[in-house]
């Protein structure tokens, strides 16, 4: 018992050593129980968030205004899902199956980011949420592609090559309609005032009010804290709002002597409520996300079966 | 841990970026026979031209040396200094070597 404890003090001081050294930690490396248990979570959440979301702007593919718009949509939800798998992959190397992701996933024990609880009201709410939601999901992405866990990493390369297309094809949007009608400048000003909340809400609580932050920092699975992370979203979304004409619903909003914002209360209530399950779409999210896994498993066992037949035929 | 429905077996994604240079491992899918992983891969891994190439090997059939062995398994080749140009004298003058 005490040459175990000795050993896994030594190869905790190796890890962290790792970890100071900027080394990256790969699957079959020794890690505390703690550290994977945080990159289970986290990517899995992540993971899920990249699936989940494509069911609001899915919403929208049958009635986008132009062959054009539509073409742009399908690709970037298509990149979504693809983002989905290269995050379950990624997960996949720490020991747990696709299968109990999703499992995890259906039974309410794992989560997703909950900005995919609010409803897509009108094409608009495409615009806003390539610009803002897809905006504040790179802020995150840029600084995790440095996070410590080696496969983690290189899915966060990959997809913040992509990533930047689907902010643009948003902000395009947004400044097409503020181009046009005064009802589509309503439209686009309504979008931003519905989502630029959940927007700063997506990258978590107050760093006060996060719990498990510290011990992330430590062990640089987070590179950034949520404040850090959200202060550079607003830094650079605000003049990106004002250039088109559109103005961020925040009363209270401060513009520092240095050009940076400081932000007004966030309504940490209605994100508690989000998160607990009781945002606009919870429950329609997860149903779809479940009918669509169960309804689908014709086509799984189908390809088990075809499998099974060539391999005997040859 | 593997369970029944797991979207099929896991391989590995190799990507050839242009021809004549060599295939990168670029990540992994799941897939239930080799079409299948390759068309997961292509629509997956090579949505923006990527490859020119791809190869997909099923992950349960790579041989692999981590990092954990690698000190005393490549051990043999660094104490071979002689192996490498910069450890032999040339006299003073000679070029193009």
């Amino acid at each position: 018992m005490l040459t175990q404890t000795i050993n896994e003090e030594k190869l905790l001081a190796e890890f962290e050593a790792k970890i100071n050294a900027e080394i990256k930690i790969e699957p079959k490396d020794w890690m505390p129980d703690e550290y994977r248990k945080h990159l289970i979570r986290q990517m899995s959440q992540h993971a899920h968030s990249e699936v989940i979301g494509m069911q609001p702007e899915g919403n929208w593919i049958t009635r986008a205004p132009s062959l054009r718009s539509k073409k742009i949509l399908l690709a970037k939800i298509q990149d979504e899902g693809g983002h989905g798998l290269y995050l379950y992959s990624a997960a996949e190397t720490l020991g747990v199956s696709r299968d109990q992701f999703i499992q995890w996933l259906h039974e309410g024990k794992a989560k997703y980011s909950s900005v995919f609880n609010y409803p897509t009201l009108n094409w608009a709410d495409i615009g806003a949420i390539g610009w803002l939601v897809d905006g504040a999901a790179i802020t995150n992405q840029v600084s995790l592609q440095r996070t410590s866990y080696g496969p983690y990493s290189r899915a966060m390369v990959r997809i913040c090559k992509e990533e930047s297309f689907h902010q643009r094809q948003g902000y395009e949007i947004m400044w097409r309609m503020m181009e046009g009608t005064v009802d589509q400048q309503k439209m686009a000003q309504d979008a931003i005032d519905r989502w630029w909340w959940p927007a700063l809400m997506m990258f978590g609580p107050h760093d006060t009010d996060s719990p498990r932050t510290s011990l992330a920092m430590k062990w640089r699975i987070k590179r950034e804290s949520n404040d850090q992370l959200r202060e550079k979203f607003i830094n650079k979304t605000i003049s990106q709002a004002e250039i088109i004409g559109l103005k961020v619903p925040d009363p209270n909003l401060i513009r520092n002597e240095d050009g940076t914002f400081k932000h007004g209360d966030i309504n940490w209530d209605e994100f508690w409520q989000v998160v607990g399950g009781n945002g606009p779409c919870n429950q329609q999210r997860l149903e779809h996300h479940f009918n669509v896994h169960k309804e689908g498993a014709w086509v799984r066992e189908s390809a088990i079966a075809y499998n099974i037949k060539h391999t005997n035929n040859q | 841990m593997e369970t029944r429905d797991n979207q099929g077996q896991l391989w590995e994604v190799f990507i050839q970026s242009k021809p004549g240079q060599a295939f990168k491992h670029a990540g992994s899918v799941h897939a239930y026979d080799k079409n299948m992983a390759i068309e997961n891969a292509r629509d997956t891994y090579t949505r923006r031209g990527e490859g020119t190439g791809l190869w997909l090997i099923p992950s349960s059939e790579i041989v692999a040396v981590t990092e954990n062995e690698a000190e005393y398994f490549f051990e043999p080749a660094d104490v071979k200094i002689y192996r490498h140009p910069t450890f032999y004298n040339v006299p003073e003058g000679v070029t193009n070597m």
